[in-house]
């Protein structure tokens, strides 16, 4: 393992490869994606500390092998957040290690809040990243509204490191919540609990987390005291149909959300875990299909049902029974017999995605492969 | 304005061009007259204007696949089009290109409640798209202050923001998917109705890429439910710095008002003048409104006030009604107006980061002293977000010129104090030449490169966004 101490070292440990490396943050996130077949690891973890925390300016400047611990311990104390409320995957990979804030971005992970601040891409404001040739390159900047050139802002967030190292990264914070509840509805099964889900979304109530798992219906909502109390009485009566409880509790909320977001509940099954983004309403006949087919299989719904987690007993490729389904199937932990991350099936798109890599990696060194 | 030589191999063959492209549409649809073609000669930056060779007006993504084909094939140069409202001059022509405007692309195509999403085509305006599903309590949320006339197709090649972005975010955070046809005339699919898409994130890459990687003709967007009810209020004050500190403070404080307006003397007494919207004589005013229930806007504006007493504002008026909110918007939606009765003006569009906000107002003072150049700032202070509007006299030789040093001068100051040269607007022509003082020649090569990938002939809009230098090279190729 190689861990350079400086972008420029970087830039010339990476000039000087010709050999296929693999990236390396944390290392929690090892298992996402495809193997990578390479000779030489490059870490990180000297890339390290916050550059700029400006409270009155919702903005975070952070080197990309710094520990997440660690940007939210210093946000906690100026009482920001991250907005997109990233995922831990160690549960669910069983993966040991921390989460880097670089990792975070290399593979978008965005948690329940997306449905309502956005993903983490939406998050990320600037990038300085250190391309398969060694050039060191900045883009976007360290202020929210930018459209100064071509935003590789975002084309870097998700790229798996395949299109360079980041080495420093600008993001929009957002303040925490004063108060947070969560509506929960019993009974309900995956299509109610889908089509609530959407209601409520479709209310003027600002739902940040919009989940359904077992027969039970997530609604979150955030905001100062005053607010939270009434937006909570009119989803009430929104659902007063329905048997209802709620959360108000901070630190129940936090451990409720979060092992929603973790995905905890499937993290000690010996099944294969997929990942499936949908239109939120066509989720249950996802699912429905594969009941049919006799699969045996659990969901966990988060983004108002556009985000599922299946659990699948292993073996079993679950594409082959969603042919023609509209979104993206990506195998998260276990054996589904075939790749956990397939290319899209467009050939213009794939013909762009190469050209993207070849100009940005032209010896095809940086995680070959990792997606599709 | 240096624009490229116009190709004389491809201006002896306008008329085979004509004919092809009348193959493919219907006659109406390809304008090829010098009297027509008039209309096209310039977008709202109107200070630069060109004739284009042709301009068509396509009616279908089929359509728009054809002519792009026949472009491709011709080595034709094409600027796509939205409404013609750039204040960058993103839409501005060369003498040899065809100019692809999609406004007749206006269809609203699927709404869809339950998955919060509306479909439509690329020449739909933006407020329409709004218009389209506000009956039914939804609407889309960035909103440009061109928002009446901007098509949506402009808005994704910008990536538009507008008055309301600190919640809601830009065009890209409110884009799931297009239809786009690359230059050779091949369609793709980019993104859809789910949120995550396999691969990389495409969607964000041609979001905002000045309509140089591709011609978008459908979107899919995010639309919201929309708040029970919204309410400013409107806080002056006797210096900047203090109205600065304040909207630092309003941040800090955890609220998150979805718009922060920021106006100073010039522009308040420009506006008061046309509008008579009763502001007061201050050197500072802010508008700060929240969204919400009526409890709820209690709840966050008795927050905001205690903040703003705090810096001992001259004055602060707490809307009570809805007559009284248009009131104190109303000066500030007419300053631009107000500002183009008095004067011609050139308007600015660098972001900053907002703890710079007190020394770049005071460094713009200076540098209006030594131009002789007067200038109104009107802003979103949330994002820091500037408009300094310059003020000169289009019929005076040199003022222009002069105006737009000036201008490159206050972009830079911008860019130093670690903001950028545009916000909102786009590069254009307009900042193109800026681009280096923001960007390093590697920074730049690397956003050529990604052209090179979706454009490899450089025939897409391609005069735009990069200094003319850096690019000759491949436009030549």
């Amino acid at each position: 393992m190689i861990s350079p101490s400086s972008e420029v070292e970087l830039s010339e440990l990476l000039l000087d490869s010709s050999e296929p490396i693999r990236i390396i943050g944390g290392g929690t996130r090892q298992n996402l994606g495809n193997n990578v077949q390479s000779k030489k690891n490059i870490s990180t973890s000297k890339l390290t500390g916050i550059t700029l925390l400006e409270p009155a300016a919702l903005t975070l400047v952070v080197r990309s092998g710094t520990p997440l611990a660690v940007v939210k311990k210093s946000l906690d104390e100026v009482n920001q957040q991250l907005p997109f409320e990233p995922m831990d995957h160690c549960d669910l990979l069983g993966s040991s290690g921390y989460s880097t804030i670089g990792g975070v971005v290399a593979c978008n992970i965005s948690g329940s809040r997306r449905i309502q601040t956005g993903a983490c891409r939406d998050s990320l404001i600037g990038v300085r990243f250190v391309d398969g040739m060694g050039a060191i390159i900045k883009n976007g900047g360290r202020v929210m509204k930018n459209v100064t050139g071509y935003d590789l802002v975002k084309l870097m967030a998700g790229s798996y490191g395949t299109l360079g190292v980041m080495t420093e990264l600008s993001f929009k914070l957002l303040p925490k919540p004063e108060a947070t509840a969560t509506i929960i509805l019993h009974g309900l099964n995956d299509e109610e609990g889908v089509a609530a889900l959407c209601k409520a979304l479709g209310s003027p109530n600002d739902v940040s987390g919009a989940a359904h798992f077992n027969n039970e219906t997530l609604i979150r909502i955030e905001g100062f005291t005053g607010s939270i109390s009434y937006r909570t009485e009119t989803l009430k009566k929104l659902f007063s149909k329905y048997e209802i409880s709620v959360v108000t509790d901070t630190k129940k909320n936090k451990e409720l959300w979060n092992s929603i977001g973790n995905v905890s509940t499937f993290s000690k099954t010996e099944t294969s875990i997929w990942r499936l983004s949908v239109k939120p309403t066509s989720g249950p006949k996802i699912m429905d299909t594969l009941l049919k087919s006799g699969i045996k299989a659990e969901a966990l719904y988060d983004w108002g049902g556009g985000l599922i987690y299946l659990s699948v007993p292993d073996n079993i490729n679950i594409r082959d029974h969603l042919f023609g389904m509209q979104g993206h199937i990506t195998l998260v932990r276990g054996n589904g017999g075939g790749a956990k991350v397939m290319p899209l099936k467009n050939n213009l798109i794939t013909e762009i995605e190469e050209g993207l890599r070849n100009k940005f990696d032209p010896r095809k060194i940086l995680n070959v492969g990792i997606m599709g | 304005m240096d624009m490229p030589t116009p190709s004389a191999a491809v201006l002896n063959k306008k008329a085979h061009i004509v004919r092809r492209l009348a193959k493919v549409l219907p006659i109406e649809s390809v304008i090829s007259e010098e009297n027509e073609t008039r209309a096209y000669e310039c977008d709202a930056l109107t200070a630069y204007r060109c004739l284009p060779m042709i301009a068509v007006l396509p009616e279908t993504t089929k359509q728009v696949s054809d002519i792009l084909r026949i472009c491709h094939e011709e080595g034709v140069p094409v600027v796509p089009r939205g409404s013609g409202t750039s204040l960058a001059g993103g839409a501005m022509p060369t003498a040899d290109c065809v100019i692809l405007g999609v406004a007749k692309l206006n269809d609203v195509l699927e709404t869809d409640y339950d998955n919060r999403l509306i479909r439509v085509q690329s020449g739909r305006t933006n407020l329409s798209v709004s218009g389209a599903v506000e009956e039914d309590g939804f609407f889309y949320a960035p909103d440009p202050s061109s928002q009446l006339a901007c098509a949506i197709a402009g808005n994704i090649g910008m990536n538009s923001g507008g008055a309301h972005c600190l919640k809601y975010g830009v065009t890209t955070n409110n884009l799931m998917g297009v239809t786009m046809v690359m230059m050779d005339g091949e369609i793709v699919e980019i993104g859809g109705g789910h949120l995550d898409s396999p691969g990389l994130d495409l969607l964000g890459l041609i979001c905002g890429s000045e309509g140089q990687l591709g011609v978008v003709t459908e979107a899919t967007l995010r639309i919201l439910s929309k708040p029970v009810g919204a309410r400013p209020v409107l806080i002056a004050f006797d210096e900047n710095e203090v109205a600065g500190a304040c909207v630092a403070d309003i941040i800090k404080s955890g609220v998150l008002p979805v718009a922060m307006e920021f106006m100073d003397r010039l522009c308040i007494e420009t506006s008061e003048n046309f509008s008579n919207a009763g502001y007061p004589d201050a050197e500072a005013l802010l508008i700060v409104e929240v969204e919400g229930s009526e409890l709820e806007i209690e709840e966050q504006l008795t927050k905001i006030i205690a903040i703003a007493q705090k810096h001992n504002p001259i004055e602060l008026r707490e809307s009570k009604s809805e007559e009284e909110s248009a009131k104190i918007w109303l000066g500030r939606k007419s300053a631009f107006g107000a500002i183009g009765q008095i004067s011609d003006y050139m308007c600015l569009d660098g972001t900053i980061p907002v703890s710079e906000l007190p020394y770049v107002l005071k460094r713009i003072g200076e540098i209006s002293d030594e131009y002789g150049l007067r200038v109104g700032n009107v802003f979103h202070a949330g994002d820091g977000n500037m408009h300094p509007l310059i003020l000169f006299d289009a019929n005076k030789p040199g003022d222009l010129e002069n105006c737009e040093k000036m201008g490159a001068e206050i972009l830079r100051l911008c860019v130093e104090v670690g903001g950028c040269l545009t916000g909102e607007h786009g590069v254009g022509v307009e900042k193109r030449d800026l681009m280096f003082d923001q960007y390093s020649e590697q920074d730049i090569e690397a956003q050529l490169k990604v052209k090179d990938v979706f454009d490899p002939k450089w025939l897409l809009n391609g005069a735009k966004v990069f200094p003319l230098i850096s690019t000759q090279d491949r436009r030549a190729a």
